[in-house]
């Protein structure tokens, strides 16, 4: 088998990594969790480029980079760049690529981190562009249901909420193809899981059924992975009020599930997992967020070429 | 009654230059604009929905004086990937071939995603093309959205 080496490597879409290299990613996020390296990624300097809002993404690539003994540069709102007198996205990465020695970047556009990994040599992490792609949540999910289950081959997986326009449910559809998962999409008709992602999971062979409710499948699978539906998505406001507490996760409608079973959520939540959730062996979408942070020091540190 | 022959030319021969044939109905204008077939002097024919046996309907595109390229023509294939081209000397064949649609599409393609960076900065576009047993599909190289062949609403010339 070819040794895996991520050195130099733009992280920009799930699909661009194979299975060998998302469990190369997998194994040192593990490694760093149960011990940090604080020197490993000493001299060396993060661009934090957030032309969107970010919270979560951007404070845990950011601590990533200085827990691994890094440094950061950048900034969170594009108002502040030149961005705003009309600079291309292509000029003002070739020219922050100068400066730093790896990148991480949100964007609003889509394809706007493929178009910046053109415009410098620099390795490039995508922390979301649009409603494309979002990899480091797809590793982290991953990670997460590597550690609750203690394997990722073969097992049960719900995808709920917004099928259709939720970035992290296809990447996370996509990448479980390499792990012969078993998919249950819950969701309203009209925001049911898009025809071009069941297209290549058919192509490859992945068993999946779509889903009314929450409890026709809570007490068969092993992962609950819940995400938020949006008014805005609906046209008819009627129609948002009759679904929205459809797919609500509640503490009782866990009673029957299996012991195993973890509930998932990208966050943030608002009111699609009531608190009462929080405090049942389930819960782990807190442990997730922080995972986060481990799997987006494993990336830095193999695309900087200082872990193999 | 004299009866018309069916094999009766509906466009005149031409001397020297390019017959693009079995072009996909509706889109010869297209492909003159693509290729910037009438910028020069020379005669264009254009023959739009004739009567073809294989395909029903079909365009066809005669230019006088110039020699298309296959590296050409295969920029504009995802417009009609069953094209056969003759190239005419003296009003004679001398080489005949067909349009082979490259497995990346790079400039004619417009996106048709509103919020796909090829829409919002200048720059090229470029699709993967995915063969499928019911047609073809584009994937955007940059905001990976897949697209039938008719949801793709807009070419453009470089």
């Amino acid at each position: 088998m070819p040794e895996i080496n991520l050195k130099g490597r733009d992280i920009i879409s799930i699909t661009d990594l194979d299975k060998a290299e998302i469990l190369h990613v997998l194994k040192h996020t593990r490694a760093l969790k149960l011990k940090q390296q604080p020197k490993l990624l000493d001299g060396l300097v993060m661009g934090s480029c957030f032309f969107e809002p970010s919270t979560r993404t951007r404070l845990s690539f950011e601590t990533a980079m200085q827990r691994l003994g890094g440094r950061v540069v950048g900034f969170a709102d594009p108002g502040v760049t030149s961005a705003k007198k009309g600079e291309t996205l292509y000029d003002a990465m070739k020219i922050i690529g100068q400066y730093c020695d790896a990148i991480a970047m949100r964007h609003p556009i889509e394809g706007a981190a493929r178009r910046a990994s053109e415009a410098t040599d620099k390795p490039i992490l995508n922390g979301g562009d649009g409603a494309n792609q979002h990899p480091t949540q797809t590793l982290l999910d991953l990670f997460s249901i590597l550690e609750t289950q203690k394997k990722l081959e073969g097992l049960n997986i719900a995808l709920i909420g917004d099928l259709k326009y939720g970035r992290t449910t296809h990447s996370l559809a996509q990448a479980l193809i390499h792990f012969n998962a078993r998919l249950f999409f819950v969701a309203p008709d009209s925001l049911q899981m898009p025809d071009h992602i069941c297209d290549e999971l058919k192509a490859h062979g992945v068993k999946y059924t779509m889903h009314q409710k929450i409890e026709e499948v809570a007490d068969k699978v092993d992962i609950l992975y819940m995400t938020r539906i949006q008014g805005e998505r609906f046209a008819d406001p009627m129609e948002y009020e009759r679904i929205k507490n459809v797919f609500v996760l509640t503490a009782d409608m866990l009673t029957g599930a299996k012991s195993n079973m973890r509930v998932m959520h990208p966050l943030p939540r608002v009111n699609e997992i009531t608190t009462d959730v929080d405090n049942t062996k389930h819960a782990y979408y807190f442990e997730q967020a922080e995972n986060g942070l481990y799997v987006r020091q494993a990336l830095l540190a193999l695309v900087l070429g200082k872990l193999k | 009654m004299t009866k018309q022959n069916p094999k009766q030319l509906l466009v005149s021969a031409i001397n020297n230059g390019t017959v693009i044939d079995h072009i996909t109905a509706g889109s010869a204008l297209k492909i003159i604009r693509l290729l910037n077939l009438a910028s020069h002097k020379n005669v264009v024919t254009v023959g739009l929905n004739l009567p073809s046996r294989a395909m029903k309907y079909k365009d066809l595109i005669k230019v006088e004086g110039r020699e298309i390229s296959p590296a050409e023509i295969d920029r504009v294939a995802i417009l009609s990937p069953q094209a056969s081209i003759n190239i005419i000397k003296n009003y004679e064949v001398v080489k005949k071939f067909l349009v082979n649609l490259p497995a990346i599409i790079d400039y004619v393609v417009v996106c048709p995603n509103p919020k796909c960076i090829t829409n919002n900065e200048t720059m090229s576009s470029r699709f993967h093309v995915i063969k499928e047993k019911d047609g073809i599909k584009l994937k955007c190289h940059y905001c990976e959205k897949i697209f039938k062949q008719n949801d793709i609403k807009e070419y453009k010339n470089n």
